[in-house]
């Protein structure tokens, strides 16, 4: 199967609010789409969905070959989510950080040294306590975690934010590294131009639902799914 | 699930060593605790000494409360929590590194507070060996309760108050179990059952509650 | 389940196994005939509980006391039922193959009832103490059983109450009963031995054996029945209006997902 993730319909429920509310969405293997959409449109439950943090309550989806209704933890060791926060243990030093995720993720090869370099954490910072870092050095840590790792699908929350000039640029090359040697990327993000140039293609979400899918979505889907009548008395 | 215990257990260990939280907090609480009870009974040492056990025990309890909740905030802090969730650990192993985390702490507060209580309580720490078993065996109950309500009071706004309410009636026979072994060892509590009796219910508390947590912690990880 | 749903599933998850009485999707607003019967036949046995209890002879050692036998067992054995049906509805919704919302409301109904008949168990008891040990309260092995097993519950019933989505709310609080229902063992033999034998005074001794005559087990036995009618009534009652409560949620769902996708026009 090429296509990376194959959502039809999909709803899912923060509490019982449908913050997605039957999303349609295909994504092959090796593209880097860039989600938009407004504050509130559901871009970080769609991320959380994939990743295989929030449950899938309806209609169908499939992330990685993996059935997210029967099954969402098998998908889970293979994507990478850089979330608002950074999942960084605040008393820890970075590199305590990098080797304690990257072992949890039993990644193959790690090579933390050459992860920290990449995002400029080498030197002093690599031996810092977590706490003491900035909200840029903390998004480029995350950062270095996924890279670490190693994932097959990339899911990044608004990456670009907290980051200076320096680091955007790496991002960017990361991201295009990343997909040339076949990883696939999705990311939310409100910085059009700068998404908008490392994209191939994007979506706009709004109201819990895709409102101009491109046209690899209607070559799969009959048409725009209705709600369906749910029954109650 | 071993591996991903030990990796767990390790990181919880190596937090708790950098941020001195246990050494500068936690232990110095639970020798207040011990001088406060001096204070609110009559030094005449004759009332410490026989309700020493009880006490200790009392003071292990509280302490135990803490470090679990401690436990606890670690990981709900900044998306630890997702990435756990993420990381494709075993929930059963992370189950069991915190819990040994917590057992490894309660531990060395034990010995310490076994220390005070020689100290300042006038107790004859005869029949150690009996007073060691009932230490492992209480403080792995403790520990795997402790982490089990934990995790079912996690991602509450009312996690600090309902932790003490879940936890504590559910402890009541750990308390009792391990006061009775202990005064049994110390020759404080006069005619009693065995400490054998004692320790065998402490097993099973501990094995109940270990088993219980590695089944059950996987769908209550799921929760936010 | 089927592929075509995308909503429609997640309300009807519920009631596909779930109602035991009402036949309709709403379940009726007042209790069924079965119900009903029940709550006359509670209504009755308590009745005649209470008149048989004031009729019965007040004994030496306790004087009017000696009556409570009509209540005091009734209630303590109505409360070792409520939970364990919480315990026993808490398995099936575990039970993947028996997993509905309607076990997570009976386990919920069954304990806040369990809790109620423990507070009357701890309230009759210690009545019953003061005046047969002169005290209200003593560390009696049952009466310290209850009075945890009230703590326990109570915080069974604490954690329920802590918002969370259906299915997390019903898996969170089916594991806590579990663990509840297996500590009640392990405090019992822990209060035991530690109660019974420091002083040798337990209900199983201060209860009037010798002059236990046949009206005072009578009343005893009809007290039994009464609480458990009572408690089967209550809690038909209890999970019936729980049931409506989240049919009132599940239907505004529907409508939430559309005005969820109304947003979309908006922006």
């Amino acid at each position: 199967m090429d296509d990376v993730v194959r959502l039809r319909s999909a709803v899912c429920l923060l509490g019982r609010f449908p913050a997605l509310a039957g999303v349609d969405l295909v994504v092959p293997k090796g593209e880097t789409l860039l989600v938009r959409g407004a504050n509130g449109a559901g871009k970080t439950t769609l991320l959380r969905a994939l990743a295989g943090l929030v449950p899938v309550v309806g209609g169908e989806a499939q992330v990685l070959g993996c059935d997210l209704r029967r099954d969402r933890r098998a998908v889970r060791r293979r994507v990478g989510l850089l979330g608002h926060s950074a999942a960084l243990y605040d008393d820890l030093t970075v590199a305590d950080n990098l080797r304690f995720w990257s072992r949890a993720a039993r990644s193959p090869t790690p090579d933390l040294a050459g992860a920290m370099a990449r995002l400029g954490l080498d030197g002093r910072l690599a031996g810092v306590p977590a706490a003491r870092l900035s909200a840029g050095q903390r998004r480029r840590s995350a950062l270095a975690v996924l890279v670490a790792r190693s994932p097959e699908l990339w899911l990044l929350d608004e990456p670009h934010a907290g980051l200076d000039a320096a680091g955007r640029d790496v991002l960017d090359d990361l991201v295009r590294q990343v997909t040339a040697a076949g990883a696939t990327v999705v990311l939310a993000s409100h910085e059009l131009d700068r998404a908008a140039a490392l994209a191939t293609r994007s979506v706009t979400v709004a109201g819990g639902r895709m409102v101009d899918d491109g046209a690899c979505v209607s070559d799969i889907v009959e048409g725009p799914s209705q709600p369906e009548p749910v029954h109650v008395a | 699930m071993w591996r991903d215990a030990l990796l767990v257990a390790g990181k919880d260990l190596r937090i708790e060593v950098r941020s001195r939280v246990a050494t500068n907090q936690v232990a110095p609480f639970a020798l207040l605790v011990l001088v406060l009870f001096a204070f609110a009974l009559d030094p005449d040492r004759g009332v410490l000494t026989r309700a020493a056990a009880g006490l200790f025990w009392v003071a292990v309890l509280l302490s135990a409360l803490l470090a679990v909740q401690r436990a606890q905030t670690v990981e709900s802090a900044e998306g630890t929590g997702d990435a756990l969730r993420l990381s494709g650990l075993d929930p059963a192993g992370i189950f069991l590194g915190k819990a040994g985390a917590v057992v490894v702490q309660l531990l060395a507060l034990e010995l310490l507070l076994g220390v005070g209580v020689v100290v300042l309580y006038g107790v004859d720490p005869s029949g150690w060996a009996t007073l060691a078993a009932t230490a492992v065996a209480a403080t792995m109950g403790l520990a795997a309760a402790g982490t089990l309500y934990g995790a079912l009071a996690a991602g509450s706004r009312v996690r600090e108050t309902l932790l003490p309410l879940l936890l504590l009636p559910a402890v009541a026979p750990v308390l009792i179990a391990a006061t009775r072994a202990s005064e049994a060892a110390l020759g404080t509590g006069g005619l009693d059952v065995a400490s054998g009796d004692w320790l065998a219910l402490l097993s099973v508390f501990a094995v109940v509650y270990v088993a219980f947590g590695v089944v059950a912690f996987g769908p209550l990880m799921e929760e936010q | 389940m089927t592929t075509e749903t995308s909503t429609s599933d997640i309300a009807e998850k519920d009631r596909s196994t779930g109602d035991p009485s009402g036949p309709g999707p709403i379940g009726p607003t007042s209790g069924g005939p079965l119900t009903l019967s029940l709550g006359l036949a509670a209504m009755v046995a308590l009745g005649a509980t209470l008149v048989l209890g004031l009729t019965l002879p007040a004994t030496v050692e306790q004087g009017d006391y000696s009556r409570l036998i009509a209540i005091h067992p009734g209630v303590a054995w109505a409360s070792y039922i409520a939970f364990g049906m919480t315990a026993l509805a808490s398995v099936l919704w575990l039970w993947p193959r028996t997993r509905s919302g309607h076990w997570d409301r009976v386990a919920g109904a069954s304990a806040e009832i369990g809790v109620v008949f423990t507070a009357l168990t701890l309230a009759t008891g210690s009545i019953w103490g003061r005046a047969t040990w002169g005290v209200w309260w003593v560390w009696d092995a049952r009466l310290t059983l209850s009075a945890l097993m009230l703590a326990l519950y109570l915080g069974y019933l604490a954690l329920r109450r802590v918002p969370a989505s259906p299915d997390v709310r019903a898996r969170r609080s089916a594991v806590t009963a579990l663990l509840a229902v297996t500590v009640v063992p392990l405090n019992h033999f822990a209060v035991t031995w530690w109660r019974t034998l420091h002083q040798g005074r337990s209900m199983a001794q201060i209860d009037p054996g010798n002059d236990l005559d046949g009206a005072f087990i009578g009343a005893m036995l009809l007290g039994l029945l009464a609480m458990t009618l009572v408690y089967a009534w209550l809690l038909a009652q209890r999970v019936r209006v729980a049931r409506l409560e989240d049919e009132a949620e599940e239907a505004t769902l529907a409508q939430a997902i559309v005005e969820r996708r109304r947003e979309a026009a908006v922006v």
